[in-house]
């Protein structure tokens, strides 16, 4: 064929380009869609609770995945160090992702339950604290920031029109939810439990007091300490059908 | 006929008004309804950028004698260039900024606006869209009409290309600072910062497309073809990956529409080729025009040119899920991104070669013209980055560079040699033409440049593969017993140094950026080139080069 065709006429290069640069997207994004072996089936995955959403939401403000990976590789040392490597499963409901590209940081897919609250609190308030050598900032403002949850609600409505299964109750306690999440005496609480399996309820920026309202710390804490404990993995079999 | 053009240039003066106070009123309400701080800074910015321009044109308008422009449409074209050598020493200034907060974390500070997390996508977008992307329209535009013989079509579309793209940079960079971002690195800004890129981006498009429609020559020139590639490709990967529901129209959030492993794939599948198509297919037009230009040669091989045109442009797309490897993205798909970035080594040297042996016959001007220098060096990293890239992203090698320093100084060696010398020489080659002036003002001072940044990158790439393969293998080490050897904090004790020397790499790069914006002042503002006879007769602008004649579409 001659190139000339392209050469000469502006419009055939530029469908010409347009047909060559999408081939290979199409084939290698499209399928992930539609292959059930994409995203394995497992039990206890569930959508954030509010408060986990909005600690989620701040630590994305915070540009925190620049440094921070969340996906285990399923190398021998990564799984001894950070524990079972990231399933698909666990990120479904991650708008956005955070598996990151970087670890200036740890790993913290399965950060939840490793340590603390108290050490998370410190931690962030001035990492060399607890971590002499440590290169991370210090967050000592999170604990200072009323959170502001005035559109959990609407947050959770556009999560779910995008494909989260929250469901209309969850979003209509959404800032009941939130409260709940901090007040473990609390009657709301329980149904917070009901609606979100595994959920963490306890002021956990370690403030003391009646009638306690939420920091952005208490919801950064609250997230990073549920992240990677979802998933049964007693009930996972790894070479098992697990087709969705 | 001149009726029928004035008629068309009042209705591009009308047309520019009603868009202009369309974004006024759209400004307007966002500044005062909006629901989050951001978004009301965000509508005060576009507020006062649309009424300026629409009081701009409107005290400009048709003027019969004055806008039966002949010759070529080169007032955004400077813009461009000198936004790119401002937004190219910002962009450096945040990455060395950064760089420093790594070695000492008190240089954090502690505060929501100058921690690491939130500055990172200041410098990143600062160098690959405000620093490249302007390089890339100013040197498009430029090339295109010279090229295709052509002015660039309308009146206004060229300046709005131009300072629309300002506006987005000012909105996405402030938008970090303030914690407004999407978390999809390289993709950071919000929704509505999307929405107006990709107004801008058509824009660019047609007007490009207009030049090339426009054109007296038969055939369109290769280096515009990669610009073409670049601009349209750009386009697509944009819109694609930043589909996104707002929480609120007239808030600054919004969620991802693809979520985890579709999202990590669309993410990667966009940022790789933002390396592909704007960080080399953009700058690779550069190379097509500036160095045969500069050198006064021919390209090495129109038929090399082709094949490596085409090849590039269809394997790179698939690259992206080498940034995924051993993840949970299906096996099929990291394989498929493996291979093809192994294959991508080819085009991508075709490429260099097809650069480097331009200068067949001119190698002497590599002693003579420090620009030349830069132009070639430059071309001597991409051989040199687009090696490592395809060794990267081998499974094997990966497992151990994956989340290392190693992936930063890879890139840093393709961003600071490839994208930021060949620009350099760029800008240096464009604004003695575009000004009409005689030569730079002083050719020691970009001597001093090259230097400067050469030994800045030498410094950045060897002590980031250091830091990478140290950190890489410290990770995997078991001691005798079966036990991971270190622990994490470990191997963060451990790149202190290459920290401290990678940053002081980047600082000299920083001072051989501060050097050019000086120089390209001073040859701007007309000053007397203090080294003129030393310089080559291509560094003037056409009209003031002995013995030849200015071209006649001039």
């Amino acid at each position: 064929m001659k190139h000339e065709v392209f050469e000469k006429n502006s419009l055939i290069l530029l469908i010409g380009v347009l047909i060559v640069v999408s081939i290979g997207g199409i084939i290698e994004i499209a399928p992930l869609f539609w292959l059930k072996s994409t995203i394995e089936k497992v039990e206890g995955m569930r959508p954030y609770s509010p408060l986990e959403l909005a600690g989620r939401d701040i630590y994305v403000r915070e540009g925190c995945y620049n440094c921070h990976s969340q996906m285990i590789r399923s190398l021998r040392d990564e799984i001894e160090r950070y524990g079972h490597y990231s399933l698909a499963a666990e990120s479904m409901y991650d708008h956005p992702f955070q598996w990151g590209s970087k670890r200036t940081g740890p790993d913290l897919a399965r950060v939840g339950g490793k340590y603390s609250d108290a050490w998370h609190v410190e931690h962030l308030r001035d990492p060399r604290s607890v971590v002499p050598t440590s290169i991370m900032p210090g967050y000592p403002f999170l604990e200072k920031t009323p959170l502001d949850y005035g559109n959990i609600a609407a947050k959770m409505k556009t999560m779910q029109e995008i494909g989260v299964p929250y469901t209309d109750e969850m979003i209509a306690d959404a800032k009941t939810d939130v409260l709940a999440q901090i007040r473990p005496d609390s009657s709301e609480a329980k149904a917070l439990l009901k609606r979100y399996p595994k959920a963490q309820v306890r002021k956990f920026d370690g403030a003391q007091g009646d009638n306690l309202q939420p920091t952005e710390l208490d919801a950064v804490v609250a997230y990073l300490q549920m992240l990677g404990t979802l998933v049964d993995f007693t009930k996972f079999d790894a070479s098992g059908p697990n087709l969705r | 006929m001149k009726d029928t053009s004035e008629e068309w240039s009042g209705m591009s003066d009308m047309l520019a008004m009603g868009s202009a106070l369309l974004f006024s009123v759209i400004g307007l309400i966002l500044a005062v309804v909006g629901v989050d701080g951001g978004m009301r800074l965000h509508g005060l910015f576009l507020l006062a950028a649309s009424a300026a321009a629409f009081f701009y044109v409107l005290s400009h308008p048709t003027d019969p004698r004055a806008d039966h422009a002949t010759g070529y449409f080169d007032g955004p074209v400077k813009v461009a260039t000198i936004a790119c050598v401002i937004w190219g020493v910002v962009g450096f200034l945040a990455g060395d900024v950064i760089a420093w907060q790594l070695a000492f974390p008190w240089l954090n500070f502690d505060l929501p606006w100058t921690n690491f997390g939130r500055l990172r996508p200041v410098h990143t977008s600062a160098v690959v869209f405000a620093f490249g992307g302007n390089a890339l329209i100013a040197t498009s535009l430029y090339v295109v009409q010279r090229t295709c013989r052509a002015r660039l079509p309308g009146k206004w579309a060229p300046w709005f290309v131009v300072w629309g793209y300002q506006l987005f940079i000012l909105i996405a960079a402030s938008g970090y600072v303030l914690g407004i971002t999407q978390s999809k690195e390289y993709a950071e800004p919000e929704w509505y910062a999307d929405v107006w890129l990709t107004i801008v981006w058509v824009a660019y498009l047609l007007v490009f497309m207009g030049t090339l429609a426009k054109r007296q020559e038969p055939h369109i020139y290769v280096a515009n073809w990669f610009y073409l590639a670049f601009i349209v490709t750009i386009a697509m990967l944009h819109i694609v990956n930043n589909l996104a529901l707002p929480v609120s129209l007239l808030g600054s959030e919004s969620y991802p529409l693809f979520p985890g492993v579709q999202g990590a794939m669309t993410q990667w599948w966009y940022g790789h080729n933002a390396v592909g198509f704007l960080l080399t297919a953009g700058f690779l037009g550069i190379m097509y025009y500036f160095i045969p230009k500069r050198a006064e040669r021919p390209i090495y091989s129109y038929r090399l040119s082709i094949v490596h045109f085409w090849s590039l442009i269809f394997l790179y797309i698939w690259a992206g899920p080498h940034h995924l490897h051993y993840t949970a993205l299906p096996d099929w798909a990291q394989t498929l991104g493996m291979t093809f970035s192994i294959m991508l080594w080819m085009p991508s040297w075709g490429g260099m070669i097809n650069g480097l042996m331009t200068l067949s016959g001119a190698w002497d001007r590599l002693r003579t013209d420090p620009v030349i220098r830069l132009l070639v060096v430059s071309v001597a990293f991409y051989g040199m980055s687009t090696f490592e890239g395809p060794l990267m992203s081998i499974k094997a090698v990966n497992s151990l560079s994956h989340y290392t320093d190693w992936t930063i100084g890879h890139v840093h060696s393709g961003a600071l040699g490839w994208v930021g010398m060949i620009s350099f020489g760029a800008v240096y080659c464009m604004v003695p033409w575009l000004w009409k002036r005689q030569g730079l003002y002083s050719m020691r001072l970009v001597e001093w440049h090259f230097w400067l940044a050469t030994i800045g990158i030498v410094l950045y790439i060897t002590s980031m593969w250091v830091a990478g393969i140290t950190q890489g293998l410290m990770w995997r080490a078991y001691d005798h017993l079966g036990f991971l050897k270190y622990s994490f904090i470990e191997t963060v004790e451990a790149l202190h140094w290459p920290y401290v020397i990678r940053a002081t790499g980047g600082l000299l790069f920083l001072l051989g950026g501060v050097i050019m914006a000086y120089n390209v002042w001073r040859t701007i503002r007309g000053d007397q080139p203090v080294d003129l006879k030393d310089q080559p007769r291509v560094a003037a602008a056409p009209e003031f080069r002995p013995g030849i004649v200015a071209a006649p579409a001039e």
